[in-house]
């Protein structure tokens, strides 16, 4: 169960791992999440489903080496076994034709995007594509963006590819000369803040995707919490999408730290096994 | 089969040998034996240790002696007092007699989990409370002991006894979620030879049994035999299926499922929403038990980390609440306490837990409520301010209702906040099962046999109760197997 049938390595830190999974595959819908656990002593981590295919029975998802669970993930090969899988997770994206929406991905947040640029062009939206990343080894998806968006905009923080800047700047430039009904984004949790700052000025309604710390990712317990227009809200049953103008971004940044000096002596102690 | 069980105790109870047993001590003997005591681990010791249970069971000589303090009653009053009707008088005789593999098959008729029930249940409410040497002005028979005792014996010994399983009628059943409801239904349910599989959204099949109840109170290894019990008899597990999502209402009668209990437990934690509740170092007692007995968290060879706090409040004072508090100065807090609105006499807690929590040094907060939480500028909760309270007039529950004191308002160091105020049911299966009829507390509506607006959909369970126990969980999983049972075999 949940063999890895197929990987590549997008960049040094980030992999597509393809995951036998028919079920979850039959289900999901684009927003949808999985929970994945590698080894008995394994944690719980949530991951957006990137891609899906029903008749191969595989989903695929993009991870990011950013700790030890994510990196004992990217280090799986083609034959091994996740220990588990969980999903379809969370609420579907509310995908409908608005007119032109700008879709607005950073990091390892751009693989959950491809579905929702897939589904919003399907449904007769004109789709505009703003990629961010540090550099051109890390803009991954572009080719695949290109596909369905009727453009893609990608910009690096060194001008090695695209525009030189952040993905604000490329958001606003769209904003800019022409009317814009709706902004999804998806990345990391400071990059939609700064998203949601700056198409609040604008009054777009814009939607994120969240990516907070969960266990159970069911409702059961808790750990996903944000606030949302002033009322507390599960990420994992409420969300993971939000009217990113409601979202206290803030908070959210915050307790994304909750576990930092835990993770912090975790990935020290790896380094040490790796040195 | 068609005995009915007034019927089943008085043939039982005229066995030759139970008659010579009856007769071999007189009631009045009977009565004057003290209740035995449980015997223990060292408060001190066992505080330190998050894997030893504190309960260590009786021994023969204890259970032989406990067992005889039974009058073997021809109208046994604390049957009626057991949500899943366990045969009392029956079970405790032959352990006084020293069949204690025959007490446990007892056990396993009506019970799917004896093991668990005879560490967990409440049977001061229950059994216990309808005893009649406490009529007698004596203390109850230690019948939780007891049927723990037997339980265990049959487990340690290797040879317990699968219970018997009519032959396969083919019909297939789904059963969604496995906690204590779903795993008595579906006890009940392979019984009568239905073809059962159990769904579980967890990597582990037991629910709260493994997630929340802590190994020094219910190790795991005695949920995982009374499972392997089941497995035996036939029903097939399936873990890492959230039906709703992975496995829809229509997959499942596309699959050939004929019935479906919903037993899909508690979901979302209860928070009060009050300022400062989402600083890091607070969090619901749901997570911080899954992370410790789930995921394994206060072991350095898990991957799950768990915040280690050194000054810690658990609000609330339930089972629940206790798990929490004794499970905190287990992993090393200086100070564990208990905050609660109300007074003592109020918790809902078993008796049993407040004694163990007291005993182990867990200070006890009551009459106290929190209004905020401060943290630092990194968000790491460090106080809380709590509110004095007094009781007032009853309130609909029938207690006196906590009214705070005006101005006495306390500020108390604190670096760990665990939230166990309740569970609100998880809206999961509602939202994906359409035509479910749900309370306006977002519990499944179901009619006397716990079927729901759906005719093929049975529900109990935490997800009907909106917040129950173990045993009441499981009374339900036998009522609704018993009903659906009955429709099935009406349209066969």
């Amino acid at each position: 169960m949940y063999e890895i049938v197929a990987k590549e390595h997008f960049s040094a830190n980030v992999v597509k791992l393809e995951v036998k999974a028919p079920l979850i595959a039959r289900s999901r819908k684009p927003g949808h999440f999985v929970i994945v656990r590698v080894g008995e002593k394994g944690e719980r981590i949530p991951l957006t489903i990137a891609e899906s295919d029903s008749k191969r029975g595989v989903i695929t998802l993009v991870v990011q080496a950013t700790g030890h669970s994510s990196r004992q993930l990217c280090n799986l090969e083609v034959g091994d076994t996740l220990t588990d899988l969980v999903g379809p997770l969370g609420q579907a994206t509310n995908i409908k034709k608005v007119g032109t929406v700008v879709c607005a991905g950073g990091g390892v947040g751009v693989a959950p995007l491809l579905p929702i640029v897939e589904g919003m062009h399907k449904a007769g939206n004109r789709v505009i594509v703003v990629l961010a990343a540090r550099n051109k080894e890390l803009v991954i998806l572009e080719k695949q963006m290109r596909s369905f968006a009727d453009e893609v905009i990608v910009m690096t923080d060194d001008g090695s590819s695209g525009n030189k800047g952040l993905v604000t700047k490329g958001i606003e430039d769209v904003i800019k000369r022409e009317k814009v009904d709706l902004c999804v984004t998806v990345g990391p949790a400071i990059m939609m803040k700064f998203v949601a700052l700056l198409t609040k000025k604008y009054a777009i309604p814009t939607v994120a995707s969240l990516n907070t710390i969960m266990v159970d990712g069911t409702g059961m317990c808790g750990a996903c919490r944000i606030t949302v227009g002033g009322k507390t809200k599960f990420v994992c049953v409420d969300g993971p999408e939000f009217d990113a103008h409601q979202v206290d971004f803030d908070e959210m940044l915050m307790r994304l730290g909750a576990y930092k000096e835990i993770e912090k002596e975790q990935n020290d102690h790896d380094n040490e096994r790796i040195n | 089969m068609t005995m009915t069980t007034k019927e089943l105790i008085k043939q039982r109870r005229a066995e030759p040998w139970r008659v010579e047993l009856r007769k071999k001590i007189k009631n009045k003997d009977r009565g004057a034996i003290e209740r035995v005591k449980m015997n223990e681990l060292d408060p001190v010791y066992r505080a330190t240790t998050r894997l030893e249970e504190v309960n260590q069971g009786l021994t023969e000589e204890q259970a032989v002696l406990e067992a005889s303090r039974c009058l073997d009653c021809a109208n046994p009053t604390c049957m009626e007092g057991c949500p899943v009707s366990i045969n009392i008088p029956s079970f405790i005789k032959n352990i006084e007699r020293g069949e204690f593999l025959e007490a446990a098959k007892i056990l396993k008729e009506t019970s799917a989990l004896p093991a668990v029930c005879g560490r967990v249940c409440p049977q001061e409410k229950q059994c216990e409370k309808n005893c009649i040497q406490i009529k007698m002005g004596n203390k109850a028979v230690a019948i939780g002991y007891l049927e723990r005792f037997a339980a265990d014996y049959a487990r340690e010994s290797g040879k317990m006894s699968v219970p018997e399983v009519a032959p396969a009628n083919g019909l297939k059943i789904a059963v969604v979620g496995s906690g204590p409801c779903g795993l008595s239904f579906a006890g009940d349910m392979v019984k009568r030879g239905y073809d059962v599989t159990v769904f579980e959204a967890l990597h582990e099949i037991g629910g709260v049994l493994k997630y929340g109840i802590p190994e020094f109170r219910l190790p795991n290894h005695v949920v995982d035999v009374e499972i392997d019990g089941l497995r035996a008899m036939g029903v097939k597990f399936m873990k890492n299926i959230i039906i709703g999502k992975t496995i829809s209402y229509e997959d499942l009668h596309e699959d050939g499922f004929k019935g479906i209990f919903v037993s899909s437990g508690a979901g979302l934690p209860r928070f009060m929403d009050i300022p400062g509740e989402n600083l890091i170092g607070v969090m619901s007692s749901n997570e911080y038990l899954t992370r410790v007995n789930l995921m394994d968290a206060a072991n350095p060879e898990s991957d799950t980390p768990v915040l280690i706090g050194k000054q810690v409040a658990v609000i609330g004072a339930g089972n629940t609440s206790m798990d929490s508090v004794r499970t905190a100065k287990r992993l090393g807090a200086e100070r564990a306490m208990i905050i609660y609105r109300r007074s003592e006499n109020e918790m809902p807690a078993r008796q049993e837990e407040v004694k163990h929590a007291k005993e182990e040094g867990i200070e006890f907060l009551t009459l106290h409520n929190p209004i905020e939480y401060l943290g630092d500028e990194k968000g790491h909760l460090k106080q809380m301010r709590l509110q004095e309270m007094r009781l007032g007039e009853p309130d609909d529950s029938g207690r006196r209702r906590p009214e705070p004191i005006e101005g006495a308002i306390k500020t108390v160091d604190v670096d760990e906040v665990i939230v166990s105020i309740g569970v609100c049911p998880n809206p999961l299966i509602p939202n994906t099962f359409k035509g479910l009829v749900m309370s306006r507390r977002g519990t499944i509506v179901v009619n006397e046999n716990l079927q729901s607006a759906l005719p093929d959909v049975f529900a109990g369970g935490d997800i009907v109760r909106g917040g129950a126990t173990v045993i009441l969980a499981m009374g339900d999983g036998r009522k609704a197997a018993a009903a659906m049972d009955e429709k099935l075999q009406k349209q066969l």
